[in-house]
Order: C-alpha cells, then structure tokens, then sequence
C-alpha cells in the first residue's frame, strides 16, 4: 500500500518538480488557437474532399461542384493564411 | 425572400409541429394511462368496469396454484392490508413471495373478494441484487 | 485483503480531490504544470481502481466469504466465468466498476489530448474527477465492495440464476462502458463552454468517444434484449421497461449528437444545439445510472430501493443546473457561422433526423417518467404500457430510417432536384418492387406499417448499396484500381463515412426483424399432457415425453416437444423449468421441499433460423407433488430434530438425497399437465443480424486513419493551396 501511495505521490508531482527545475512552458493562448485553426483547416480540407466525392458519385452537377469547390478552397485559404499569422506571431521574439 | 426571414418561417414551423407532438404525446399519456394503484387504494378507489394495475408486495404464504390460474394476495407497501388477485398467464421466474410485483387487474365479480388479473400481466420486480441474497424482503 | 481494497477506495477520494484542485488551479493561473499535475492525477486515479479491481476479482476467484459482496452474489459451485462476472452483479461492485471504466478512458482521452485543447482539458479534467469522486464515494459511504464480516459463511448465496447467462454477464460492462464514454464529451463540452473555446477542436478530440459510447451503449442494449429474449419467459425483447428505456434515452440522443457534429465542423452551425444534446446525454446517462439504482420506477429490473437516490438526484440536479446555466451564459459565442443554404442538403437531413431522435428520446423519457409525473399533477399514479410507446415511436422510428437513406445520397449545401432524381430513382425503385413482392407474395397487406418498414429497409440498403458502388467505380476510375481493390480503399480512406453507412444499414436489418417478429408472431399459450398437440400458425407442437434431471445446484423438469408442418416433423425441442433451493429458510424449515421452492428460472427451448424462429417455454407446476412435499417436510424435520451424531448427519442427508430425486422423477414417471408458452415469429434471428453489422459499422467509423494517408492528404492539399496562395498574390 505504502508503494501505492508513493508511486501516486510520484505521479502526481511530477509536473510541479519539472516546472521547479526551470523547464519553459509552452506558450498556451497562441497554442490553444492555432490548435483550434488547424482543426478548422482539417475540417476544411475533409470538406473539400467530400465535395470532390459527392461530385463522382453523381450527387453534385459539375457546375455546383465548382461552385462549392471554389469556396471551400477560398474558405480553406483563408484559414491557412490566419493559422501563418498566429504562428509568426509566436515565432516572433518578445519585448 | 429575404433569408433571415425564411429561416424564421423554418422555425415558427419547426416550433409549431414541436409543439403539436408534444401535446399530443402528453394528451393521450393522461387518457391512455392505467391508474397505479396500491391494495389500500384499489380497495377504496376501483370503480365496476375499469382496469388498474395493482402494485405491491407478494404476501408471504399466499401463493397457491390450481391447474392455470395462479392465486395470490397483494400488500400494502404501507397498510395492513391486502387484495386477493385471481390471475392466468405467464407467472414471471422471480415471482415468489415477498417480491414486489405490478398486475393489471379488473373490478372483481359482485359478491366476490377477488380482483381478477388480465392474462400475461404480470411484472415481478428481480429480486433485488443490490441488497444481499439472502435477505428476502418481507 | 479487504482493509487494502478500502485503504485505496480512500486513496482514489484523495486522488480525485487533488485532481479537482490542480486541474482548476492551474486553469485559473495559467501554471500549467498544475493543470497537468491534475492530468496525472486521473492516471493516478486508474492505477488505485485497477488495483482495487483486481482485489475484489481476487476475492470472488477464491470465494472469499469474508467479503460481504461475495457471499452475497457468489458461491464455491458459482463457475469460474461468472465468478469473474459477479461482481457487477452487486451494487457496490458496479459503483467500482462505474469508476474504474471511467479512470480509464478518461485517462485515455487525456493522454490523447496531452498536447492539444490545453485550456479546455483542466476544466474537462475537473469534471471527470467530479463525476469519479461522487463514484467513490459511494463506494466508499455508502455501499463498499470491501466491507467485510467478522465470521464469514462457509457458502455464499450463488448468482441469481437469471443472470447465469453470458449475454447477462457482458450486458452490464457494455452499459457502463457505454455511460462512462458519454462524459467524457461532457466534460470536454464543460470545459468548452466554460473557456469559450467554443471552435471544433474539442469536438474532434471527442468525436470517437462519443462514437464509442453509441457503440457499447447499444452493444449493451441488444444484449440485454438477448437476454431477455432467450432467458426470460415471455418470449419477446423489449418491453419499454423503464431500465431498458433508461439505456435508450442517451443512446438516441448520442446518436443525433455524432450526426450533428458533421455539421458544426463542416459549416460552424448548430453550435448551441450540439452543445445542449451532448450535455444532455451526459445527463441521461447518469440519470440511466440512478434509475437501475433507486427503485424509483416499477420495473422487472429496478432492483429495489437503495439509499443511493438521493445523492444522484443532488448530482442530476446539478448537472441539469449547471449545464443549462453554461448554455445560457455562452448563447453569443454559440451562434452559427453559417446559415442553411437549402432544404434540399445533407444539413437539412441531419437536422430532421436530429430533431426525430431527439423526439423519440423525448416521447421515451415522458413514457418513463409519466408515472412520477402523474403523481405529482393528479395524485395517482399513471403508467403506460408498450401500446403507448408504439404509437408514437413506430411512426418516428419510420422517419429515422428513411432519412437514414436519404442523408447518404444527398450532397452537402445544396442539391438540385435533378441530382435528387438522379440519386434516388434506383433506391425508390427497389423499395417499390419490394412492396409490390411482398403485397403480391405475402399477408404484409395486413400491416400496413411494418410493410412500409420494409420498403424503407429496402431502399436504405439500396441507398447504401449505391454509394458503395459509384464510389468505388469513381475511385476505380481515378485511382486506376480494379473494382474490388477500389472498395476497399474507398472504405479504408473514408472509415467514417461507409462505416457510418453501414451502421444505417445494420439498423435497418434490424428493424426488419423487429418489424416482422412483432406483426407477424403467432403465440400460443395452453397446457398440454404428454401426446398432447397445439397449434402455433401453421405448425403443430406435441409434448413428446417429460425429463427430469436432479443436481446438486438443481432440479429440472422439462419437456420434450416435436414440431411439425404440414405432417412432417421440423423440429425438436427441449425446454425445462429449472428449482434451485431456496436459501432464505432456516435449517428446520421445509427440509424437502425447500429444493423445489428457491429461485425457478425457465430454459427456453429455442430453435432460431434466418427465416423464423420456434420458441417454448415450459412452467411445470407443483401443485401435484404438494401434498407429498408437506408429508416428507414433516418427516424429515422430525428426523433432523434427532440426529445427534455425524454418522447420523450423513445418513439423512443420503436418504434425503433419495426422497428429492423420487420426488423429482414422479414428473417423468406419471407427468400431468403443464403450461406451455409457444411461439413462432418470423426473421428475429435479424435482429441480432442488424445489431452485429450495425457494431461493425461502428468499429469502421471509430478505427483512425492511417497515419501516413493522413499525412499524405494533408500534404497534398497544402501544397496545392500554397500555391494558389503565391499566384493570388498573398
């Protein structure tokens, strides 16, 4: 039982003892928000796919599949071109 | 037409059928619901011609078979009382005495004591595995 | 043992309020080695409940009597598989259980996301360790798998006989792990909320949770219609039980929940919705929980009133506040990105679909829940019974598998009525031909509703049947694969889609079986002598001869049945009505018929085809043996009050031996008449069919990409966009 515990003990304060011992930690708002972009993009590029797929099983004319085809790819565009602006900015040195 | 506007169509629609199902549904649940009754209830409040669902407890020593027809009593959760159930069909594998049960029964015959059990009506509740076994309620 | 297995129910308590603690803390600082620290603490939290499992395995393994749950639910004579089994057969095992299947996913979830929706996590983490804790500590408090008695008992009171039945002993490990995955989207859909981080990312993460909740939920729920099925003795599957429904309400709404997810990371819509259906089904899942628990409800499985009901309704109550406070408090963060182009799209179906599923959890929960309701408006109960939930599930289980057709062939965003045509003209075909065949063919005329079932079954496969064709012939095509090689890496590349696709088709299979066996059954219910005969549509049962069979645990006393059609024998079937001893009664009491008078349970004489199943079940009534019962009881009893010695104490029991087995051969010696419940009902070997293609549609849709196939789409696509970025000038 005192095993048990200990390795808990262990377990559980691991993070706090690596973060004593001066080890950076990652910058989280920008990580939390090209996270969210690059699920947004992924979506998107899933979209485009599909689209292409509803297209060769008949589902979509060639006419609406251009049409939507030229706006996902805008929309993924778009996402791509904010997801460059959110890793520049925490590439960027501070101060 | 403009947009916002249909899109506010779509929903007084959707709102609307909504609405209609959910009172249709609460309706008929009242009209169509069988009264859950307890012994001491069903013996103050059973009308001649209606149909109830009796629920309760097996009384201990009640149970007795003849051929088809099973013959047991129902209790009280409560009260000191129980009803006299004359039943046919299916008799569940947990029903035994000291098992809480539901069966749907009618007003019995003028003159006589017993509540008649609508045929495979009977619902016994599993012995209870979350008490121990060997504690049979009473 | 024991004081080991309690030492750590405390360690777990401690775990999880330290869990709670960092995971907030951390959070609220931005010092996140504090927020994993919590992480850690629900890893912590698997190790201390897999070590407690293993000890109260332990314990039943080795008949351990001095723990309380054992001797209850356990017994040297129980076999080992359903040793194994029985703890779950116990309340303070499955609170264990409950806690242990919940530290391990949500270990895994956490482990998974260790590196990504790093501000939703901690507050998802806190929940989870919420929802632990409460477990525990009714572990703890309340019902303890490891109390444990001063003077155990030499035997244990053995497993219910009804649960001596695999489906019986899976079914519960399938529910709670069906449960215990649907909080995990909860708690991430929590932690969402809470930090507006409102985006798809946390719905990626918990997407395949989510499914996987669907999955053992309903793996769950088609066991225990099995079960019920083929052990009970009224020879049908489901019955809108309260406990059967209390399973079903989460079910459906998980089941709009991983349809309207498509949309919210397709086209950043229904975020409310989708918000509130899965916070919803975290609800309904405790709530599933609490029903089986607190015998609040009359049902054949509400296992008695416990003291539990209390604390969960506290919890529910919280949930429900908390949730809708959250809901309310974000509504501006949740509006939709984008609007519904058409009702002619793949948005519009799901949200249709969405809003029948939704209506069928609704029309389950007020049917469930109408006999508390009615006490509480009129002052008498009110229950409502299958007739009921018919009327108003059937013509919407009809909507859900039409659309269910629909959906697949019909294009996001927009779809023009000529490709309508165009994809739905060979389905609609099919689904005509099948009802003029069967109107032609069959008495299907005489239910209406279950033949429009199978025109729409018909055309769901069909649907799907055409999706797998043009896709793979437009993979074929591109790709320059032969047909079959084209199909499968059309399914290996979109796992999601045609595993969903099946799953639709699973589903309609197995309201074909459900549609048929419930129209078309014939049941007979009479008593019979041996040579006796009855008619069960158009075939004949005769009870051939009687059998008995005398064991240590039993006593059974069965029938022998020949079915025949048209004159000519089909079949043979054999059904028992199986006495175990009754172990309530002190040691003078009833000495024989004590054997004859514990726990009877039915064996079902089951004969199951792809075309119709014959079903009997036997009740062998005792009524002629009680006269001889009450005598020997005398008898005996007297002889028991005598013995003074152990030699004497063995002869007893070997002429008591002698008396029950003559007793018991009296059956097959001179039978007399016994009840009979026969039937015959059309394609139910369907059901399980349906369920079987429909899980492993589910186990397709739920296994990951190859990680370089992602990779390489993903490449692909980047590279192709960048350039357009370059010549538009960015």
């Amino acid at each position: 039982m005192l095993i048990v515990v200990a390795v808990v003990v262990l377990v559980l304060t691991g993070p706090l003892r690596a973060a004593r011992a001066s080890r950076p930690a990652p910058d989280r708002p920008a990580g939390a928000e090209a996270a969210d972009l690059e699920a947004a993009r992924d979506a998107k590029y899933r979209e485009i796919r599909e689209a292409e797929m509803d297209y060769r099983t008949g589902k979509l004319s060639e006419d609406d599949w251009r049409a939507i085809d030229h706006d996902l790819r805008a929309e993924a565009i778009e996402i791509l071109r904010r997801l460059d602006r959110v890793r520049d900015r925490a590439a960027a040195p501070r101060g | 037409m403009d947009p916002s506007r249909k899109r506010a169509i779509r929903l007084t629609v959707a709102l609307t059928a909504a609405l209609l199902l959910a009172s249709a549904l609460i309706y008929t649940s009242f009209t169509a619901g069988r009264d859950e009754l307890t012994a001491g209830q069903l013996l103050r409040l059973a009308r001649p011609g209606r149909s109830y669902l009796l629920a309760g407890t097996v009384l201990n020593g009640s149970i007795r078979r003849q051929g088809d027809v099973t013959w047991f009593r129902v209790r009280d959760p409560k009260l000191s009382v129980s009803v006299p159930v004359r039943y046919t069909g299916i008799v569940p594998d947990p029903f035994a005495a000291g098992r809480g049960v539901v069966v749907a029964v009618q007003e019995r015959a003028p003159g006589s004591p017993t509540f008649v059990g609508e045929q495979n009506s009977l619902t016994t509740k599993c012995p209870s595995k979350y008490q121990a076994a060997s504690g049979a309620a009473s | 043992m024991a004081p080991a297995g309690r030492t750590l129910l405390i360690v777990a308590l401690f775990i999880c309020g330290y869990g709670i603690f960092a995971s907030l803390y951390g959070a609220r600082t931005g010092r996140w080695e504090w927020a994993d620290s919590g992480r850690r603490a629900v890893y912590a939290l698997a190790l201390v409940t897999t070590i407690a499992w293993v000890i109260l395995e332990a314990a039943f393994l080795r008949s351990d009597f001095s723990f309380n749950v054992v001797a209850a639910h356990s017994s040297t004579t129980t076999p080992t598989f359903y040793k194994l089994a029985a703890p779950w057969s116990s309340q303070e095992g499955s609170l264990l259980l409950w806690v242990w299947l919940m530290s391990l996913w949500s270990s895994l979830i956490l482990f998974l996301t260790r590196a990504r929706v790093r501000e939703i996590a901690p507050y998802a983490t806190a929940v989870l360790l919420g929802f632990a804790a409460f477990f525990t500590s009714l572990a703890t408090f309340f019902a303890n798998p490891f109390a444990t008695s001063a003077t155990a008992p030499a035997e244990g009171a053995g497993l219910d006989p009804l649960l001596l039945h695999p489906s019986m002993m899976i079914h519960p490990p399938m529910l709670y792990s069906g449960y215990t995955l649907m909080t995990i989207p909860f708690a991430f859909a929590i932690g969402a909320l809470i930090t507006g981080r409102l985006g798809s990312e946390w719905i990626s993460v918990t997407r395949r949770f989510a499914l996987a909740g669907w999955l053992f939920l309903g793996i769950g729920i088609v066991l225990g219609a099995r079960w019920s099925y083929t052990e009970l003795g009224w020879g049908g599957y489901w019955a809108w039980d309260p406990v059967e429904n209390a399973a079903l309400m989460p079910w459906l709404c998980i089941t709009a929940f991983i349809h309207s997810i498509m949309i919210q990371e397709k086209r950043g819509m229904l975020k409310v919705w989708n918000a509130s259906l899965v916070l919803a089904t975290g609800i309904l899942a405790i709530l599933g929980t609490f029903l089986v628990r607190s015998g609040i409800l009359d049902s054949i499985h509400a296992f008695g009133a416990s003291t539990l009901g209390g604390p969960f309704l506290a919890l529910i109550a919280l949930m429900v506040a908390g949730s809708v406070g959250l809901v309310v408090s974000r509504r501006a963060d949740l509006r939709s990105e984008h609007h519904l182009d058409s009702l002619l799209s793949r948005e519009a179906v799901f949200l249709l679909q969405n809003l029948v599923l939704v209506a069928l959890a609704f029309a389950v929960f007020w049917g469930t829940f109408f006999p508390l309701i009615s006490e509480a408006v009129t002052g008498t109960k009110h229950s409502l019974g299958p007739p009921w939930y018919d009327r108003y599930t059937v013509p919407l289980a009809l909507i859900v598998v039409l659309l269910s057709g629909v959906g697949p062939l019909i294009a996001w965003r927009r779809a023009t009525p000529a490709n309508l045509r165009r994809a739905f003209a060979a389905p609609l075909a099919v689904a005509a031909a099948t009802a003029v065949v069967l109107l032609v063919a069959t008495d299907a005329a005489r239910r209406p509703l279950a033949l429009t079932l199978f025109a729409l079954a018909a055309f769901v496969l069909a649907c799907v049947a055409q999706e797998l064709w043009r896709g793979a012939r437009a993979r074929g095509a591109i790709a320059g694969e032969a047909l079959p090689v084209a199909l499968v890496a059309l399914v290996r590349r979109n796992r999601r889609r045609y595993g969903g696709y099946l799953v639709h088709a699973g589903i309609a299979v197995l309201f074909v079986g459900v549609a048929a066996s419930s129209s078309f059954q014939h049941v007979n219910q009479t008593s019979l002598r041996p040579g006796q005969t009855a008619r069960v549509g158009s075939y004949t049962f005769r009870f051939d001869r009687p059998t008995v069979a005398v064991q240590a645990q039993k006593i059974s006393l069965g029938a022998v049945m020949s079915v025949f059609e048209h004159g000519r024998r089909v079949q043979t079937l054999r059904t028992a009505r199986e006495f175990y001893p009754d172990t309530t009664l002190g040691p003078f009491q009833a000495p024989i018929s004590r054997f004859f008078t514990g726990e009877p349970e039915t064996q079902v004489g089951l004969n199951a085809g792809l075309t119709r199943d014959m079903w009997a079940a036997v009740d062998v009534p005792l009524t002629p043996l009680q006269s001889a019962l009450d005598f020997r009881d005398r008898q005996f009893q007297m002889a028991l009050r005598e013995l003074t010695t152990k030699r004497r104490l063995a002869a007893y029991i070997q002429a008591r031996d002698v008396v029950v087995d003559s007793l018991a051969q009296r059956w097959a010696q001179h039978p007399w008449a016994a009840d009979f419940r026969l039937i015959v009902s059309p394609l139910v070997t369907w059901i399980w069919i349906g369920g079987i293609i429909a899980a492993a549609g589910g186990l397709i849709a739920l296994w990951p990409a190859p990680v370089a196939a992602r990779r390489r789409a993903t490449a692909a696509y980047r590279s192709r966009l960048g350039r357009e970025l370059a010549e538009s000038g960015a």
